[in-house]
């Protein structure tokens, strides 16, 4: 058995004291530090003092993405901004983005627990480490990246895309470990038996996956066809990026990271906690982060935790794979979607009206991703490469707002059904098992 | 010289060409030519009808996507060489043809061509100095 740090076989009464005394200071600097948080915490009637159990969390206010709107791009930081040495960002809800920034101790947190990933996984100093996720604004390439690189591995920032390439460096390079989205790790299987590569002129032996909803079943072929163990990993920018969850040889739920986020699992209607094992809408705290220390954070991430104690030894609480989201953002390949981005991208275009249908698929274990737009009935259609033209116009701008590339299909005036009350702007054909 | 085109925007769904043309054969309307142009998506069907008011009013009240537009019908003998020399006219005069379809008239020996070009009226010029003849919207009723 093998651990990164100590803490990860923190005694739970220890624990908790850690997290108390971090809570309190955090909820103490925000206040101080942090108006819109401030503000927040006066309307509900409670001071930072209030905080004197682990259960006097609840009392304090929740916070959800719509805050971080609302203050875009750095008003909930809780430090002055020369402190800031890197930020990240992603898809908001309509066009704008969330932006997250980090100080030199918050890097340092982050890598430590991402390298308690790999290492969970049964990454070393000397293995190989390939990065396959997207390196940029997007949390994953960087944040694996600095987990491996605090391991001690070789890391090897590749990135997204070419998949030929990737498996050229695969080879080369003597990758061990490979990090991407798990659909993306059966692309490359799928690949490297296309390409006449042995599997013995590979060293990979195990794979950490995540950034996109993925099944037990998705598991086993991907160790099937890959010939590696794979382990899931959890995270999301507002609180860290990935790393935030880690798997363990048990393969059974993720270790959560207690002595830097306290989490609770609610109702996400009427916010009440709930029990072990139950589903609900995971909520998380930061308790060390110094730039962006989020209050009970609403992730919209519906799962359950469990404080059964793991084979592993890791004392940390673990939360089960999530079953799907409290919202309608969709993940496609490993990118946050919002359909009310598409929707934004479209008011803007002339031509057509913003009745629209996302159709999501995942074809060769890749999704795919398709808008029908409604024509707009005066639309002067009358040259195919007008609307040819139309339709490229509108390809290219979702692909620079949502950072991934879709199908754009024109379709007939009023030939998008309308529903009473809620539209329904998404199908997604994905089957996950 | 120009007539009167009704476009109709199809999605490649299984019968919906049947719809578009049943719905104007019920209404009484003459299909004088028609061309269908098709991507992987969708298509467009272009007709030249007796009575293009009356068809574009017809498919908007049926709810397709009807769109009105002029284009060029020129009258030519229906014998070898006669449309090359059309079209010869319009490329060493520099006008860009985007579409055309044909059609055999009634009278005897004689055909009609339907032209999409992208400068019209430098393409009308062009045909007139070189004797081409046009039809024109009653003639197309007529026929």
């Amino acid at each position: 058995m093998k651990y990164f740090d100590v803490y990860e076989l923190i005694e739970r009464d220890e624990l908790k004291e850690l997290q108390l005394n971090r809570l309190r200071k955090t909820v103490q600097r925000v206040y101080t530090n942090v108006k819109p948080y401030a503000d927040k915490m006066d309307e509900a009637g409670v001071k930072p003092e209030d905080i004197r159990t682990l259960d006097d969390l609840r009392r304090l206010p929740f916070t959800v993405k719509q805050d971080l709107r609302d203050n875009y791009p750095y008003g909930l930081f809780a430090c002055p901004t020369d402190e800031v040495v890197r930020v990240h960002a992603s898809s908001g809800t309509t066009g704008k983005q969330t932006v997250v920034g980090y100080t030199r101790a918050d890097l340092d947190i982050w890598n430590n627990i991402t390298a308690r990933a790999m290492c969970a996984a049964g990454a070393t100093k000397g293995d190989f480490v390939h990065v396959s996720y997207g390196y940029g604004l997007f949390t994953g390439g960087l944040g694996l990246h600095g987990g491996a690189e605090k391991l001690g591995a070789a890391t090897i920032p590749v990135s997204t895309g070419n998949t030929k390439r990737q498996l050229q460096i695969m080879r080369d390079f003597g990758s061990s470990v490979l990090c991407c989205t798990p659909s993306y790790a059966l692309v490359l299987a799928e690949a490297i038996k296309d390409s006449g590569i042995d599997r013995s002129e590979l060293k990979l032996k195990c794979g950490i996956f995540g950034a996109e909803p993925w099944s037990e079943n998705m598991r086993r072929q991907i160790e099937q066809q890959l010939q590696i163990k794979a382990y899931d990993i959890y995270g999301l920018s507002e609180i860290m990026g990935p790393g935030v969850a880690y798997e363990c040889s048990e393969q059974n739920g993720m270790h959560l990271n207690e002595d830097n986020f306290i989490v609770e699992v609610i109702n996400p209607e009427t916010g009440e906690p709930l029990p072990d094992g139950e589903y609900g809408e995971l909520v998380i705290t930061c308790i060390t982060k110094q730039a962006l220390p989020l209050i009970r954070y609403r992730t919209r991430d519906i799962t359950a935790l469990t404080h059964e104690p793991c084979g592993c030894g890791r004392t940390f609480v673990r939360m089960m794979r999530p079953r799907g989201r409290t919202d309608d953002m969709l993940i496609i390949r490993g990118v946050n979607v919002f359909p009310s981005q598409v929707e934004h991208v479209l008011l803007s275009m002339e031509g057509i009206v913003p009745q629209y249908m996302i159709v999501v698929d995942r074809i060769d274990n890749l999704d795919r991703m398709t808008v029908n737009v409604e024509l707009s009935p005066d639309m002067p259609f009358d040259a195919i490469r007008l609307l040819e033209q139309k339709e490229r116009s509108i390809k290219k701008a979702l692909e620079s707002t949502l950072g991934i590339s879709a199908e754009v299909h024109l379709v007939e005036p009023k030939s998008i059904q309308r529903v009473e009350g809620k539209s329904v702007h998404v199908i997604d054909n994905r089957v996950l098992d | 010289m120009y007539v009167k085109q009704i476009s109709v925007f199809i999605e490649n769904k299984f019968g919906r060409l049947a719809d578009i043309t049943g719905c104007i054969a019920e209404h009484g309307i003459d299909i004088r030519a028609m061309s269908l142009a098709d991507t992987t998506d969708f298509g467009i069907l272009r007709l030249i009808v007796d009575k293009p008011y009356e068809a574009e009013k017809i498919l908007k009240d049926n709810s397709f996507t009807v769109s009105m537009t002029s284009v060029i019908a020129v009258g030519i003998d229906d014998k070898p060489g006669e449309l090359a020399r059309a079209i010869r006219v319009l490329s060493d005069g520099g006008v860009s043809v985007e579409y055309l379809y044909a059609f055999v008239s009634r009278e005897a020996g004689r055909a009609s061509v339907i032209i999409r070009v992208d400068d019209g009226d430098k393409a009308v010029e062009l045909l007139t100095s070189n004797g081409i003849k046009f039809l024109s919207d009653t003639d197309i009723a007529d026929m």
